[in-house]
């Protein structure tokens, strides 16, 4: 037991002692104090009800593509495809949204949209599922080079027939707009958190059931540990391989809900800005648990809208700096900890 | 002319996507994934620009360029030799990081988030358009090497043979006393500065920095690499079809003959057919992505 509680949080710690070293020199560099400078970071972030339901709104679409990139891993497949799938997602949910009539309620819309986005991503994700299952095509490629292939079939779309003149986005979806946190709770006034956030919660408790509670999920996980194994098994492993990388497109797609109805009710050129790669992030450091994928997501929500917190005294991208750190000292550690653990049980 | 022109085109935009598939090349050969490509050429293009600028010559500032491609490239290596780090997360780590990390220094170094000043380049002028121009440039020059190099080094050499032995069978190299993590920290130093100077490149060429400014070159580099079946030459190749598509399409834009996002996707597009084996399976080596027992 103890064991597996060191195998899970020492990594987290030596990535947050090595973010926090490099923090401070940057800050330094830039000769401010680090002692203020994450004040300010914590002030932005978790001390005021903007400044948390930013955090929250970002944390709603890390939690989608964490647990796209999370369900991939514990198949064995590494899609890197997230933000493409979540742009498509977004595409086909606000493409949904300009056909449906005006002033229908949110209830009757939703099961639309998140059927449309779920379409959307898991079309993306399911062709390098079908490339690995049938061709043995490498998932990491494909799913790259349709990253780029996509995202310009998308702008293309966009900007030669659906966008509003000078802009980069859809006209406005009047149908069914999800509402905000701040309907509620009126703290949250001007936030982009909306009820997408619980849909998210909603989904990572059925991504848990389904992984660890269903026979397709205990199939997924066979083949994610020892494919011919599981092909000996009975499982259909290139089957698992196609419906798994769907599936995990789908979740990513959903999340694109988020930006395109449940903040800005219309699709925007590139409104994924990372946040299909920052899921990779996500899944590593929340280790593929659907858990520590929400919570591993609300630590990098905290970290980018605290990059904004402090831009007026250190240049945001620190943020991206440290995230990376986070990333490598996590993928780095994990190895080297379930080694040593190893080594000494079996001493 | 104008086909002199189109040429002249096409081999300006081949040669930063020909140092760093030569990079790629050697990299994945040697068994390391080639995803931090995009990040050697961005950080080399700012190490380029930064050394250039304080030393008032490009010359001073390729070798800036090589050295912060070779570090970003160790710093790789390492985690995933030494510490078995997931090759494709350390891989996409290290872009981020050094997207983050070029804004950050250009901010401290220029106080300005988007461009560095004008820095000293190879030839007076920006970019001339003619061949002879091009010809001034000894970049270019250094750029068609880099590939006759690569592949002198992987096919006539005895490091060049280590480097195929690591990539495909890695145990077997070791059994007969290859140093299997030496060879492949030797790659990634080499895959590192080649990209580097690809980077640097762009920034000579246009006397300064500006953020982001590679925009995916590293990964149509990756693709070439793919596309070209870990080949040099028919890295190269693929190096210079793609160029050449861009070219068209730069050339055509008055005409809007094909949207540019169609051109866009062209170096995507057919590695994937050449990955799924359509016409003749690309496949790739052996023990890619798997650090050593």
């Amino acid at each position: 037991m103890r064991r597996t509680v060191e195998e899970a949080l020492l990594p987290a710690l030596v990535a947050l002692l090595v973010a926090a070293v490099v923090g401070d020199v940057l800050i330094l560099s830039f000769g401010q104090s680090p002692g203020s400078v994450y004040r300010l970071l914590i002030d932005g972030t978790w001390g005021n009800a903007y400044g948390f339901g930013q955090v929250l709104y970002k944390t709603t679409t890390l939690t989608f593509t964490g647990l796209a990139v999370a369900i991939g891993l514990r198949a064995g497949l590494f899609n890197i495809g997230a933000e493409s799938q979540l742009a498509a997602g977004g595409f086909l949910a606000g493409l949904a949204g300009l056909m449906l009539p005006m002033g229908l309620p949110a209830l009757a819309t939703l099961p639309i949209y998140i059927v449309a986005a779920a379409a959307g991503g898991a079309i993306v994700g399911g062709i390098p599922g079908v490339l690995k299952a049938r061709f043995g095509a490498h998932e990491v490629i494909t799913t790259i080079m349709l990253n780029f292939i996509v995202l310009a079939l998308l702008n293309y779309l966009t900007a030669a027939h659906l966008k509003v003149e000078g802009t980069l986005h859809t006209a406005e979806i009047h149908a069914g707009a999800l509402p905000r946190l701040s309907s509620m709770i009126g703290a949250f006034r001007g936030s982009a958190a909306n009820v997408v956030l619980f849909l998210a919660l909603i989904t990572a408790a059925a991504v848990a059931w389904f992984l660890f509670r269903t026979r397709r999920g205990f199939e997924l996980r066979a083949t994610g540990l020892q494919p011919a194994a599981a092909e000996y098994g009975g499982v259909n492993v290139g089957g698992v391989w196609w419906r798994t990388m769907a599936l995990s497109g789908a979740l990513a797609g959903i999340g694109g809900l988020n930006y395109v109805l449940g903040y800005k009710h219309y699709y925007e050129e590139s409104f994924a800005s990372g946040a299909g790669f920052l899921g990779i992030a996500v899944a590593i450091v929340g280790r593929n648990n659907p858990i520590g994928v929400v919570v591993a997501a609300f630590v990098f929500a905290t970290m980018s809208q605290g990059g904004l917190a402090v831009n007026a005294v250190v240049p945001k991208q620190i943020v991206d700096v440290l995230q990376a750190v986070v990333i490598i000292a996590v993928a780095a550690s994990v190895p080297e900890v379930r080694r040593l653990a190893r080594a000494r049980s079996a001493a | 002319m104008i086909v002199l022109a189109f040429l002249a085109q096409t081999l300006r935009i081949a040669i930063p996507y020909l140092f760093a598939a030569s990079g790629g090349v050697i990299s994945e050969r040697s068994g390391l994934i080639g995803l931090g490509l995009e990040g050697y050429m961005l950080g080399g293009a700012f190490c380029g620009a930064v050394a250039s600028y304080y030393s008032g010559s490009p010359w001073v500032g390729l070798l800036g360029a090589v050295a912060g491609g070779a570090a970003l490239a160790l710093l790789y290596a390492l985690t995933a030799i030494r510490f078995r780090a997931d090759q494709v997360v350390v891989g996409i780590a290290v872009n981020l990081l050094v997207t983050g990390a070029t804004r950050f220094f250009l901010r401290l170094a220029f106080h300005s988030s988007a461009n560095s000043p004008r820095v000293p380049g190879f030839g007076a002028e920006q970019s001339g358009t003619g061949l002879a121009s091009l010809a001034r440039n000894p970049l270019i020059w250094l750029g068609i090497l880099a590939i006759a190099v690569m592949a002198w080094l992987l096919y006539r050499t005895p490091y060049g043979l280590r480097v195929r032995a690591a990539g495909e069978h890695p145990e077997a190299a070791l059994s007969v006393g290859v140093p299997v993590d030496r060879v492949r920290y030797v790659a990634a130093a080499l895959s590192g500065m080649l990209a580097a100077l690809g980077g640097a490149y762009l920034a000579l060429d246009q006397h300064q920095f500006s953020a982001e400014m590679t925009a995916g070159r590293g990964f149509i580099a990756l693709a070439a690499t793919i596309f070209g079946r870990w080949d040099p030459f028919r890295a190269a190749l693929a190096c210079l079809f793609f160029a050449a598509a861009e070219t068209l399409q730069i050339q055509l834009q008055g005409a809007q003959v094909i949207p540019s996002q169609f051109v866009e996707m062209i170096p995507y597009a057919l590695t994937i057919v050449a990955l799924a084996g359509v016409v003749g399976r690309a496949v790739p080596p052996a023990a890619l992505g798997k650090a050593t027992e």
